[in-house]
């Protein structure tokens, strides 16, 4: 499978990641070599084969639901680039 | 002759105990190593009044008897690892001066056990890459040298600033992260000792993610002892990560010397690769035989599903490192590039803030993740994944005690030599190292021999799910062997 330039564009509005029109046709040839390079698993026999979901074998460890942390307001905004008290800002999302 | 830099960990451990020298003139001496060496670009943050600082708390517990297992051993941090109130970046743009208010688990370890922190080493970004080229800091350059060359060479990625640094005597180890060969890879172009452990044997808290299901924690060191002594404090069971096991740390330096008598050696016939330069099939051979004279029994092996290793990482990988990326957003740290809405926002931010290497891999990921795609890439590659940890199962079921193979397909390149037009070429790199990540399995990169253009080569072995000391044991005996490998000065 490889993917066209309109596909790019769609890929990279969804990973939110601007482009450029002078970007599309790099990144297309590097998508596609990418692709290229994964297709051969297309020769694998996958019949009956359980999609790993975790490499070792453990059960999901579940903690008590209980508050464990928490106050720490100011830690969590002090990298923020835009605050306001114990907000982050960004534009108008409602108009 | 042995100065306060040219030492192992141990030497120095012994050399503190006995009030030789004190950790303040340790780690000024490393401090001054730093400084002379800048032009290897491997620390991007230098914390000289931090490590000061730490070395006399580690001196003042040394004379009161308290110290602890790494009391006063100056070490550097790959920028992965959240370290509180430095500035910690993965070597990305959009990260900018982020300032962690909390520890990383493994760090959090060190300083615990008393090692003292000389600075923040540099790393591909986001730890994706294979050459160090990736780093928003700029490339790191390797100590060593091909003979008659002044060519600068790459250590090898992502933890590239951990090995350059270990190799050119900086600071006595380093912590490295290790997805696809992170660890293993550079360990070997530099002529250092990389543990990638099991996978859950190192907490992953507070390590900036790349992809959450084949990132683990480990030791660049300069000796197998070394490395043993470094896992020993970095391992262990913690809460805040899910994936992180809850069994003992056994003591990892009481494997070094033990017997491998009777060992089953796997030679995996998959690794010996059409092309493969004929001087890296010398060392394969010679590693072999070294553990054969050590009484190991060396068998052939079949791991037929290993040349699918590689794609299946680069849909595995990508698509969780799209997932976890998907936080830098321009609104809770880092990088802000204005839009005119918050999208815009967000597009401006990540196109600005990423580096190319990066954003392809998000856009790949985000491809095989993504509506109409997701059975034929991403399932496919789980199911691959899981065929990928069943060879080793089957091998390991048989009686293998651990697997030997080469630890990377080539030497160190120069700067600048490799994946400029396809991206697949710089990934071939990691052809020996990534089956181990895929299938969460430990893995130790030991320095075995050189080329015939002086460089370093290394050899991996592979064990069974954690069982690192049997690795620290083989890997003992093939430094014992080859000996060990010093980049002779020029910087």
């Amino acid at each position: 499978m490889s993917v066209d330039a309109t596909t790019v564009r769609r890929i990279a509005h969804l990973a939110r990641i601007a482009v450029t029109d002078a970007e599309v046709p790099h990144l297309q040839g590097e998508l596609n070599a990418m692709l290229a390079f994964v297709e051969q698993l297309s020769e694998v026999n996958v019949d009956g084969v359980e999609p790993m979901t975790s490499v070792t074998p453990m059960e999901m460890k579940k903690r008590a639901d209980v508050v464990t942390d928490g106050d720490i307001a100011d830690d969590i905004l002090k990298n923020a680039p835009a605050t306001e008290d114990h907000f982050f800002l960004v534009p108008k999302v409602v108009e | 002759m042995t100065t306060l830099t040219s030492m192992t960990i141990a030497e120095a451990r012994d050399g503190l105990a006995k009030k030789s020298f004190t950790s303040r003139e340790l780690t000024d001496a490393h401090l001054a190593a730093m400084e002379a060496a800048r032009s290897l670009n491997a620390f991007v943050l230098e914390t000289p009044d931090q490590a000061r600082a730490m070395a006399q708390a580690a001196d003042a517990k040394i004379a009161k008897g308290e110290a602890g297992p790494l009391a006063g051993i100056p070490l550097g941090i790959k920028d992965l690892f959240a370290t509180r109130d430095v500035r910690t970046t993965a070597c990305s743009k959009i990260l900018g001066n982020f300032v962690p208010p909390y520890e990383s688990t493994v760090t959090s370890q060190l300083w615990r056990d008393g090692a003292v922190m000389l600075g923040k080493l540099n790393n591909d970004e986001f730890a994706m890459g294979s050459s160090n080229e990736t780093s928003c800091f700029g490339p790191v350059v390797n100590p060593w040298r091909r003979e008659g060359s002044n060519t600068a060479l790459v250590p090898g990625g992502s933890s590239g600033g951990s090995a350059s640094a270990v190799a050119a005597l900086l600071c006595m180890g380093a912590t490295a992260t290790d997805t696809g060969g992170s660890i293993r890879q550079p360990a070997a172009f530099t002529a250092t000792v990389g543990v990638k452990p099991t996978y859950g044997r190192c907490s992953r808290w507070g390590i900036v993610a790349f992809a959450s299901s084949l990132d683990q924690a480990g030791p660049i060191a300069r000796t197998t002892r070394d490395a043993a002594i470094l896992l020993r404090s970095m391992a262990g069971h913690d809460p805040k990560d899910t994936t992180s096991v809850d069994i003992a740390v056994p003591d990892y330096e009481a494997a070094i010397g033990k017997s491998v008598k009777g060992m089953k050696i796997g030679i995996p016939r998959e690794y010996r690769l059409d092309g493969m330069p004929a001087e890296i099939e010398k060392l394969w051979s010679e590693g072999a035989a070294w553990l054969k004279a050590a009484g190991a029994e060396l068998v052939e092996v079949s791991l037929p599903h290993t040349k699918y290793a590689l794609p299946a990482y680069y849909i595995v990988a990508p698509a969780e490192a799209s997932s976890n990326l998907a936080r830098y957003d321009g609104v809770r740290y880092g990088l802000r590039e204005q839009g005119r809405n918050v999208i815009e926002l967000y597009e401006n931010t990540r196109a600005s803030g990423f580096g190319a290497e990066v954003r392809r891999r998000v856009m790949i990921g985000t491809y095989v993740l993504s509506a109409g795609y997701y059975d034929a890439y991403y399932i496919r590659a789980q199911k691959v994944r899981t065929l990928i940890k069943k060879d080793f199962e089957d091998c390991f079921a048989k009686g293998v005690t651990a697997i030997l193979t080469p630890a990377t397909p080539s030497a160190a390149f120069g700067v600048g030599e490799k994946g400029g037009a396809d991206p697949v070429e710089m990934y071939l790199n990691d052809i020996f190292t990534v089956t181990v990540n895929m299938a969460g399995l430990p893995g130790i990169a030991v320095p075995a021999g050189k080329d015939s253009q002086g460089l370093p080569l290394g050899l991996q072995l592979i064990g069974r799910p954690f069982d690192e000391e049997t690795l620290f044991s083989l890997g003992e005996v093939i430094e014992q062997a080859a000996g060990r490998f010093t980049a002779p000065r020029w910087w």
